[in-house]
């Protein structure tokens, strides 16, 4: 990522043979700009595909961006490009310093979560990148939502960098910048249809696969249409879900997954129970089998769904466990009994 | 943490009588208004504007918006703010449940206790979440995972 070797490197030492052994003030400074290239835009899309999660990375350490002097300003960024490359482009005509910790990958916000974007390797980051003899002034700009793993005074008190929290989205920091204050509106994260759009890629692949050979089997079990309502629950729960998400009614994300579920279900149920040849009860059984196990699918997709939002709180999310997993397995349960009764029936009288 | 009346008042605000299929009624965020400086450091970390500037000290204002990240509590100077911070994450805690593991301690990542799941996992550090060793999802299931 525009590494141009060592620029105002006072030292021989190699970025890339690991930071300890560097004993010089001031390591390599990496160099970059505010333009994104078609390779970026097709990292970013490879990104939300899920494609090779782990290697969207930039290399950790100290960027100049323009032509910063040691009154620029420094901001903090993950190494996960599409957070690196969301901080740059924002910061378009502006002079200043990247500090790229190492967060394995990760967007800000989970990385902080998870402690990688935290105090102990801003800290570090900043020792080993010589921060302190590259700029005069010791205030670092850190995005706000990496707030979860910093600790300021803790930073202050190891480093002496003050820590400043800027706006949620990198976009916001041109205003930001006018008067180092942000606006209730920069402070606070929203889930927009656009976020919750471009996740629904990442959760449709992860389950795509035990959907893809369910539907095999329920095609070769109990017909085309069964393999189709398969197909149909899948895509309710990670894609038609998060689309719908505030318009559902109720809280709960099982709730909003089992009412989804229901509307998914009734034209299937409707298709068995009016399909010809097959004796009333069969009929019932099949519609009661749809109307069981789509919900219970939808609503368990729905339940995983909180993971990815912005808000769920992990009390919350527990009670929700607590309160409907039961509730889903025995709808589960319950639906492939009947399922499994049809099916053995349907076989025995074809053979 | 002292239980200040404040704490007690701002934990009865967080009962909502209507909470049904509401399971985020309440929180695990406690505030201690008496010990806060003011400071407001607060009302900059919290994404949900969960604290609002008060006079003296800030106020509590919207504690059912609370998503546990921990953020304040860890920027909290004077430690006025306490917060059992970890991921709403579903499929991270089932998936502990399920292999027997504590719902909570699991993936439990930030707050007080810090980097659990990368520094101290014995865990390649490579792996997206190394947390309690969950890899269905190669990154952190936890989420907020294409937000910048």
């Amino acid at each position: 990522m525009n590494e141009n070797g060592p620029v105002g490197s006072s030292c021989s030492c190699q970025a890339s043979s690991g930071e300890s052994s560097c004993s010089c003030g001031i390591s390599q400074i990496r160099t970059t700009d505010s333009t994104i290239t078609f390779a970026n835009r097709l990292d970013h899309f490879l990104a939300r595909m899920g494609w090779k999660r782990e290697n969207h990375r930039v290399d950790p350490g100290l960027y100049q961006l323009g032509n910063p002097t040691a009154e620029s300003p420094v901001f903090a960024s993950a190494n996960y490009t599409l957070s690196f490359d969301a901080l740059r482009s924002s910061l378009n005509g502006f002079d200043g310093w990247i500090l790229v910790l190492d967060t394995k990958g990760i967007n800000v916000w989970c990385a902080a979560g998870k402690g990688t974007f935290g105090t102990d390797e801003l800290v570090k980051r900043i020792q080993v990148t010589g921060l302190a003899d590259v700029v005069t002034h010791r205030k670092i700009i850190v995005p706000q939502l990496g707030a979860p793993g910093i600790s300021w005074p803790e930073v202050l008190r190891q480093s002496k960098f003050m820590v400043e929290y800027g706006p949620v989205r990198a976009r916001d920091l041109p205003e930001y910048l006018k008067t180092h204050k942000a606006t209730p509106a920069m402070r606070k994260v929203e889930f927009p249809l656009w976020d919750r759009l471009v996740l629904t890629p990442v959760e449709f692949t992860h389950i795509m696969w035990p959907m893809v050979i369910a539907a095999a089997v329920l095609w070769f079990l109990a017909g085309p249409f069964a393999a189709l309502a398969a197909v149909a629950a899948v895509v309710a729960g990670t894609v038609l879900f998060p689309a719908l998400l505030p318009i559902i009614p109720t809280r709960d994300f099982s709730t909003k997954g089992l009412i989804l579920g229901v509307v998914v279900a009734l034209p299937f149920a409707w298709l068995f129970s009016t399909t010809p040849g097959l004796p009333a009860w069969a009929q019932l059984t099949g519609a009661a089998a749809t109307l069981l196990i789509i919900p219970a699918v939808v609503a368990y997709l729905a339940l995983n769904f909180t993971g990815c939002t912005t808000f769920t709180s992990r009390t919350g999310v527990k009670k929700e466990i607590f309160r409907y997993i039961k509730v889903m397995a025995a709808m589960a349960v319950l639906g492939s009994l009947a399922g499994i009764a049809l099916g053995v029936s349907r076989l025995l009288r074809a053979i | 943490m002292s239980e200040s009346e404040e704490v007690h008042q701002n934990l009865e605000e967080k009962k909502n009588p209507s909470g049904f299929f509401d399971s985020y009624t309440e929180t695990s965020l406690a505030y201690d208004a008496s010990r806060c400086i003011n400071c407001k450091r607060c009302t900059q970390v919290c994404p949900h504007a969960v604290f609002a500037e008060g006079r003296e000290h800030v106020e509590l204002a919207r504690p059912a918006s609370c998503m546990e990240c921990g953020a304040c509590a860890l920027n909290c100077p004077v430690q006025a703010i306490s917060v059992q911070s970890g991921v709403g994450c579903a499929w991270a805690m089932i998936g502990a449940a399920l292999r027997g593991k504590d719902m909570d301690t699991e993936c439990s990542c930030g707050g007080d206790d810090g980097s659990c799941c990368s520094t101290t996992s014995k865990k390649s550090p490579d792996q997206g979440c190394g947390c309690g060793g969950a890899e269905e999802k190669t990154e952190c299931s936890c989420g907020k995972k294409a937000l910048d």
